[in-house]
């Protein structure tokens, strides 16, 4: 066997220091953590609806990424829903774009648009397509529902960022399911190549795709040791504990020279009873019955 | 006949357009040395990235910096850039209208003794249907250097191809490009040949040949294949009554078929079509894949005898 001398390579440069905070607040929100916790039902409340008024969507994993979102949008985010197109404002990126509805739900919660605007979700002409639409949505950052890209369209996001030295950060929401996807770990390889201490992924690990059980049909793990091998900070949190998906992004912050991704732990269906993990309410619409027993357990 | 490189021209372009504009940013994927974004790289190595091996990436993160301000150019070969990257392009570039410009070399069958995986022959009608793109083939380096500069400075997702050998200068020192204008190139009554990229050189040539036989065509080149010069082209046929399409692609999708489509409705007239047919092509040298493929001045020529019978 022959032994090959480890090959030195240049170091890519380290990301220029940003220039002073932005003087600007960060979340108006500002909600405590009991506050949190009731706009995330609230926010699983308005999923429930707008698929069953829709007909068709996706609930399992809208209501798996809740409290992450919720956190986001309500507490960590710097945004303005006044300005969407604010050029400090940090950016949120849903890469599992058939989540679209709980991204709606909190944008029209933060006042992006009116609450009202959620029931025509799919419907012709709603600004509210099935999968996110940058061109249509005020507050949506990319147009997805093909897995894979997003994590790729953030890096493009945080090193514009580092090229003009602004200080907002980028955060991208991705699935489990998506870490299957051969782009992913494109993006992942690259995002650390770059040092991109700016950018912040999360993984939305319901365990559950729409065919079956994660790791029943293309196994992921283990994926703290993946990300770590291509160069990741990782924190593995409950993600549906507000505590500790709060204590991730300071920690994320901190972390210089290396992207953190954060694997949340989720349940797919996460607050209603009979579709917690459930593979039939991936993408499935609750009838209207279910709907109703759905509201009443998320009251 | 002089020639010149359009990768070449394109390398230099991207300087002195890098020079006066601050936000264009350079992506490539391994491939600067040969698609010539290395002259960028030297100049401003903070506004260039390799990506890598990661075309669909590299795509992707192209449309996150121009959702971010930026004016992006991304290059690599057209086989990779376009053939793997067609998800990535329609939903991060076409669908959001981002302000990327895919300028890919080793457009065609030219690329020669690399073979099928390299020869791009798709990607025209690849890129046509990507809505909101504009996609270009420059006939020589001259109007590489335009189409560039035009690319830079109009809104909107651009593809450029360009190849790999030197090709034949068909226009002089000064030339202005219209974007989505045709030039025609040369004027006539009898028949008009419509060419795009390398083939505007053999469509001028064939045009000689033909003159010696008393046989007077006209020559277009429709660079801009997308939005075509609807106008030029119904009005070429008004005139001459004939038309032959020539092009270094398949024979669906590229340009004969969108020039097919404008006459079917609005001047039907006999038409012939020199393109690859429906076949991948093998290695060799350029010159003798373009005449084992019907890629020739004599081709041309054939189809204009033809089509002439049919008037």
């Amino acid at each position: 066997m022959v032994n090959h001398p480890e090959l030195k390579c240049a170091s890519q440069p380290m990301p220029k220091k940003a220039s002073a905070e932005n003087a600007s607040p960060s979340n108006k929100f500002n909600l405590s953590t009991a506050e949190l916790k009731e706009m995330a039902k609230k926010l699983r409340r308005h999923v429930i609806t707008m698929i069953a008024t829709a007909g068709s969507g996706h609930p399992g994993g809208s209501l798996s990424a809740a409290d992450i979102i919720t956190a986001l949008y309500f507490r960590v985010l710097r945004h303005d829903p006044e300005n969407p197109q604010w050029s400090e404002r940090d950016r949120f990126i849903l890469s599992k774009g058939h989540a679209a509805p709980i991204l709606y739900a909190a944008l029209a919660e933060a006042g992006y648009f009116p609450v009202a605007e959620l029931a025509t979700l799919r419907k012709l002409d709603s600004r509210l397509q099935g999968h996110t639409d940058r061109n249509l949505t005020p507050g949506v950052e990319m147009s997805a529902g093909s897995l894979g890209l997003g994590l790729s369209f953030a890096i493009g996001v945080a090193l514009a960022a580092r090229l003009d030295s602004k200080t907002y950060r980028t955060y991208a929401l991705l699935s489990d399911g998506e870490c299957e996807e051969g782009q992913t770990w494109e993006a992942a390889l690259a995002a650390a190549h770059f040092n991109l201490d700016n950018l912040t992924a999360m993984v939305d690990c319901n365990g559950i795709q729409l065919s079956g059980r994660t790791c029943d049909i293309m196994n992921i793990e283990p994926l703290i040791r993946k990300w770590q091998a291509f160069g990741w900070h990782v924190i593995d949190i409950d993600g549906h504990n507000i505590d500790e998906i709060l204590a991730a992004f300071p920690k994320a912050k901190k972390m210089k020279g290396k992207p953190t991704v954060i694997t949340a732990r989720t349940i797919k269906g996460k607050g209603v009873s009979f579709m917690e993990n459930n593979v039939a309410f991936h993408g499935k619409a609750p009838t209207r019955e279910e709907a109703e027993k759905a509201l009443r357990e998320l009251e | 006949m002089a020639e010149g490189s359009t990768r070449e021209v394109y390398g230099k372009t991207l300087i002195e357009l890098g020079r006066q504009n601050k936000d264009i940013v350079v992506l490539d994927a391994d491939v600067s040395p040969s698609t010539m974004t290395n002259f960028f790289a030297r100049e401003f190595p903070e506004r260039f990235l390799n990506c890598g091996l990661q075309e669909q990436n590299m795509i992707s993160i192209a449309a996150g910096l121009a959702a971010s301000g930026k004016t992006v150019f991304a290059s690599s070969f057209a086989v990779f850039v376009v053939c793997r990257c067609f998800d990535q392009l329609r939903l991060c570039i076409s669908q959001p209208n981002l302000n990327v410009k895919i300028v890919a070399t080793h457009g065609g069958i030219t690329v020669g003794e690399d073979g099928t995986s390299h020869q791009a022959i798709e990607d025209l009608a690849l890129c046509c249907a990507l809505p909101g793109f504009t996609v270009v083939v420059p006939a020589d380096a001259i109007e590489t250097a335009e189409a560039v500069r035009a690319a830079a400075s109009v809104y909107g997702p651009f593809y450029i191809r360009l190849g790999r050998p030197k090709t034949p200068i068909v226009y002089p020192e000064g030339y202005h490009f219209i974007l989505g204008k045709a030039v025609t190139m040369r004027q006539g009554k009898d028949v008009t040949i419509m060419a795009t990229g390398i083939m505007v050189a053999k469509a001028l040539e064939a045009a000689d040949i033909l003159a010696r036989q008393n046989i007077d065509c006209r020559v277009i080149n429709l660079h801009t294949i997308k939005p075509l010069d609807e106008a030029a082209i119904v009005k070429a046929a008004s005139e001459t009554g004939a038309i032959v399409v020539a092009e270094e692609h398949l024979a669906q999708g590229g340009l004969g078929s969108r020039v097919a489509q404008i006459l079917a409705k609005e001047k039907p007239v006999p038409m012939e079509f020199v393109n690859l047919g429906d076949r991948y092509a093998v290695s060799g040298k350029a010159e003798e894949l373009l005449q084992r493929y019907g890629l020739t001045p004599g081709d041309i020529e054939e189809s204009v005898t033809s089509v002439l019978k049919r008037k």
